[in-house]
C-alpha cells in the first residue's frame, strides 16, 4: 500500500475502467466495433482519441470479425492492439480468436460477457467467453470495476511476456460491472507507462535465419503458413506449454504489479477457506455477492467459505487444490450452460482436477444467471443450503442443478 | 512507374521466389511477381486462404522473399488495415519499429472467393475507411483451391462442381458480379484491371496503386488450367483473348475532383478506336472446358449469344463511362 497516496480515485462503470486503462497503456491500434454492453468502451476511447489523450489508431471496423483481423494484422506487424467486445460480437469473432492464439498475437480484448443469442438478450452471464475457453486466450474473470482496471494493465506484461506470447481475455460482466459506477483507484499515467514498458519480440528461426517474430521488411518471416500432419501439433504443443508459462508468469507480473499499486490477486482468491465446512467456487461478479453472503452465513454460525477462480485460462489446478485444502463439500456456480455436458464449463474443469485426489470434496454444480437472472444473496444462501445438507447426508445426490429458474 | 523498363524490372529480384506448388501454367504466380516488381521500397503482404497461400506456404518451406502473413479467407482487407493502422500510429508517434519507414507498400491478395463473396464485407469496410493499402483481386473465376465451385465471380454458363453442366442446367445460371463498380462505388482513389499479357500494364498499374494515398484495388484475370480446363502453355493466349474479346477490358480508373474518371488502357483503347478488332467472344469461350457445353455435343447458340450480348453490353457501358 505504500504507492497508495499517488492513486486517484476514480468513479467509473467497468466499461470506462477499461478504457481509461487502456488509454494509459496507449496502445497503437485500436480496433473495434459497437456491442452492448461493450459499446461504453468504445465511446469512451473514441472521446480520448478525439481529444487527443491517445497517440492510438481507432480502426472503427465494419463488423467484429474484422476488429480481431485488424488486431491481427496489427498485432504481427509489431504493434500494441486492443479490441473490446461481447456475445454475439466474439462469437462472430470466432474464426480469429484461434488465428490470433496461434499466431501467438500478444492481443489484448475486453469481453464485456453477455448472452449469447438466440434467444436475443442483452444481459450477463458468461456463455460467450466459455465458449471461447478452447481458443488459446488467457481468460481473466473479474469481480468488480478495480479488477477489471488492474487486469486491463497487467493483461498486456502477461501476453507479451517472451514465455507466453499470447492473446489476452478480461472478462467483466454485462451491466453488472460494465454499467454500474463503482471507485477505482488509478495509477498515475507514467506509472501505466513504466510498467507496461515498450513491447518486446521474441526472436524465431526464419528462412531467412533468426528474425524477431513481427512483420519486418528488414528480416522476412512467413506467418500463418500451411502447416499439416508434419509440424501442425508440434506448434500446438507450444501453445500448451506457452499456457503453462502463463501460470508462472501470471502471479510474477502480479506480484510486480502489487509494488506499484498495493493490489494483488493471484490466480485465484480463497476467502475464509481455512476452516470452511462448505465453500462456493465462482468466476466474476457474483464473487461479490457471494463474499457478502459468506460472511452473513459466518456471524450466524455457519463455516462457509469462496474461492474466487480470477484465471480460468490457463486453468489454476494445483492453486485450486491448494486452496480448497480439506474443505469437504464445494458447490460450483456456473453461469453458462454446456448443453448435453455432464455439467458446466467451471464444474467440469473442478471435478478433473480433483479426480486423482485421494481426498477429494464433494462437489455439486450450480448453474445460475443465463440470460441475467439476478443472482441474489437468497438464491445463494439457498445453493449453501443444499451445500450443508450434502454434507449432512455425505453424498451428492443431484451433481447439476439449475438454481433461480422456473421448472 | 513510367520510368520503369522490362529490362529493369526483369533484373530486380522476384519477391516470390521459384520452387512454390502453384501448377504449372497457373496465372497467379506471374501477376503477382509482376505487381511486386513494381514494390517502392519495405513491404508488407498478407494474402486469404487459397491457392497462393496454400502452395507458397507449406511450412517449413516459404516463397515469399518479404513480410507475409496469412491469417483467414474473409479478412486480407481487415488484416491490410490492421498492419495499415500499426504503421500509421508508428509513425505518428516516431516510436516502434515501423516508425522509421516514410512509406511502406502493404498488399493484400486475395481470390475471386475471397473478395466477391466471403471477404466483401471486410474489402468494404477497409475501403470505407480509407487505409492506404493495395488489394489485389486474384481472379480465376472459382473456389479453385477447394475443386472449382462457382463464386461470384464465375462467369455465366461456366461449368464448375456447383454449378455443372447439368441436362436441365447449362452451368452456371447467374451473371458475373460487377465487382469493379461496387469498389468504384466506394470513390477510392485507384483501381484497374489487368491481364498478364500485358506485363508492362501490370507492373504500371501496381506502382500507380502504390504511389495512390489511399485504397487501391486491382483486379486481374487469371486464367486457371485445371479450373477453366485449357492446356498449361495457353494461359498467356487465354489472357490476351479476355483482353481482346472484350469481356475483361484493361482499363484504370482514377477519382479526381469525386468523380470517377475512367481510362483505357492500351490494348483496350485500341480496340475502342477499332471496333472491327473487337474479337467474337466465342473465340475465348471455346478454348476452355468450362464452356465445352456451350460446343458439343451440340451447339448452344443461344447461350453464345447472349454471353456475346452481355460482353456487348458492359463494353459499351465502359466506352461511355471512358468517354468514347
Amino acid at each position: 500500500m505504500m504507492k497508495m497516496e499517488k492513486q486517484i480515485l476514480m468513479g467509473l462503470n467497468g466499461d470506462e475502467a477499461v478504457a481509461y486503462a487502456v488509454k494509459q497503456v496507449n496502445p497503437d491500434v485500436v480496433a473495434a466495433y459497437p456491442i452492448t454492453p461493450q459499446t461504453i468502451i468504445v465511446e469512451r476511447f473514441s472521446e480520448y482519441v478525439a481529444d487527443g489523450l491517445v497517440d492510438t489508431e481507432f480502426v472503427a471496423v465494419e463488423s467484429e470479425h474484422s476488429a480481431l483481423s485488424s488486431c491481427v494484422g496489427a498485432a504481427a506487424a509489431g504493434a500494441r492492439a486492443f479490441t473490446a467486445t461481447a456475445a454475439n460480437g466474439l462469437a462472430l469473432m470466432w474464426e480469429i480468436t484461434y488465428i490470433a492464439a496461434s499466431l501467438r498475437l500478444p492481443i489484448v480484448m475486453a469481453v464485456a460477457n453477455r448472452a449469447l443469442s438466440g434467444p436475443i438478450n442483452i444481459h450477463n452471464d458468461h456463455s460467450d467467453s466459455m465458449g471461447a475457453r478452447d481458443s488459446g486466450w488467457i481468460q481473466i474473470y473479474c469481480e468488480n470495476s478495480q479488477e477489471v482496471y488492474d487486469a486491463c494493465i497487467e493483461a498486456w506484461r502477461i501476453g507479451e511476456h517472451p514465455d507466453v506470447q499470447l492473446p489476452v481475455m478480461v472478462c467483466l460482466d454485462g451491466f453488472t460491472l460494465s454499467h454500474t459506477m463503482e471507485n477505482v483507484l488509478t495509477l498515475p499515467d507514467e506509472t501505466v507507462r513504466e510498467f507496461i514498458g515498450e513491447r518486446r519480440f521474441i526472436t524465431v528461426k526464419g528462412h531467412t535465419g533468426e528474425a524477431e517474430l513481427r512483420l519486418n521488411p528488414e528480416a522476412p518471416l512467413t506467418m500463418g503458413p500451411l502447416d499439416l500432419q508434419d509440424f501442425y501439433f508440434e506448434h500446438k504443443l507450444q501453445q500448451v506449454e506457452a499456457m503453462k508459462h502463463a501460470l508462472r508468469v501470471i502471479p510474477e507480473v502480479d506480484a510486480e504489479y502489487a509494488e506499484v499499486s498495493g493490489r494483488r490477486y493471484g490466480v485465484l482468491h480463497p476467502y475464509r477457506m481455512e476452516d470452511a465446512e462448505v465453500a462456493l467456487i465462482g468466476l466474476g461478479s457474483t464473487m461479490g455477492t457471494v463474499r457478502h453472503v459468506v460472511d452473513t452465513l459466518r456471524s450466524e454460525g455457519v463455516k462457509a467459505g469462496l474461492l474466487k477462480m480470477r484465471v480460468f485460462r490457463p486453468f489454476p489446478a494445483e492453486e485450486l487444490i491448494e486452496a480448497v485444502g480439506d474443505v469437504p463439500v464445494i458447490g460450483v456456480l456456473d453461469k453458462a450452460a454446456s448443453f448435453g455436458a455432464p455439467g458446466g464449463p467451471l464444474y467440469e474443469e473442478v471435478k478433473t482436477t480433483f479426480y486423482d485426489e485421494a481426498d477429494r470434496p464433494l462437489i455439486a454444480d450450480y448453474i445460475y444467471g443465463l440470460g441475467g437472472r439476478d443472482a441474489s444473496p437468497q438464491l445463494i444462501r439457498d445453493i449453501f443450503r443444499r451445500l450443508e445438507e450434502i454434507r449432512a447426508r455425505g453424498e451428492v445426490a443431484e451433481k447439476v442443478s439449475f438454481v433461480g429458474v422456473r421448472e | 512507374m513510367s520510368d520503369l523498363t522490362l529490362r529493369e524490372a526483369a533484373k530486380k529480384t522476384d519477391l516470390l521466389a521459384p520452387g512454390h506448388r502453384l501448377c504449372a501454367g497457373c496465372d497467379e504466380s506471374i501477376i503477382v511477381r509482376m505487381v511486386l516488381k513494381a514494390v517502392r521500397g519495405p513491404t508488407m503482404v498478407t494474402a486469404a486462404t487459397g491457392c497462393l497461400e496454400v502452395a507458397t506456404t507449406i511450412f517449413p518451406y516459404t516463397a515469399w522473399r518479404l513480410p507475409w502473413i496469412h491469417s483467414a479467407f474473409e479478412n486480407a482487407a481487415a488484416t491490410a488495415s490492421g498492419m495499415e493502422a500499426a504503421w500509421r500510429a508508428m509513425r505518428r508517434k516516431g516510436r516502434g519499429p515501423l516508425a522509421k519507414y516514410e512509406t511502406l507498400d502493404i498488399v493484400a491478395f486475395a481470390g475471386d472467393g475471397g473478395t466477391y463473396d466471403i471477404g466483401l464485407q471486410a474489402l468494404s469496410g477497409a475501403l470505407e475507411r480509407g487505409h492506404d493499402f493495395t488489394y489485389v483481386l486474384l481472379d480465376n473465376e472459382a473456389y479453385m483451391n477447394t475443386g472449382i465451385q462457382r463464386s461470384g465471380g464465375t462467369p455465366h454458363a461456366a461449368a464448375t462442381t456447383t454449378s455443372p453442366a447439368g441436362h436441365v442446367i447449362p452451368g452456371k445460371r447467374e451473371w458475373k458480379k460487377p465487382i469493379d463498380e461496387i469498389v468504384i462505388a466506394h470513390e477510392i482513389p485507384y483501381v484497374a484491371t489487368m491481364s498478364a499479357a500485358w506485363p508492362m500494364d501490370v507492373m504500371r498499374k501496381a506502382r500507380s496503386a502504390f504511389e495512390a494515398e489511399g485504397p487501391a484495388f486491382l483486379h486481374a484475370i487469371v486464367p486457371c488450367t485445371r479450373g477453366w480446363r485449357y492446356p498449361s502453355e495457353k494461359t498467356i493466349e487465354i489472357s490476351r483473348l479476355a483482353v481482346q474479346t472484350c469481356i475483361f477490358p484493361l482499363w484504370e480508373c482514377r477519382l479526381e475532383e469525386g468523380r470517377p474518371v475512367y481510362k483505357l488502357s492500351a490494348a483496350s483503347a485500341a480496340i475502342a478506336r477499332r471496333p472491327e478488332s473487337k474479337k467474337p467472344v466465342e473465340e475465348y469461350l471455346k478454348l476452355q472446358g468450362r464452356f465445352r457445353h456451350l460446343f458439343r455435343p451440340e451447339r448452344r447458340d443461344d447461350i453464345i449469344d447472349s454471353i456475346q450480348a452481355w460482353v456487348d453490353h458492359r463494353w459499351q457501358m465502359l466506352l461511355e463511362k471512358a468517354g468514347f
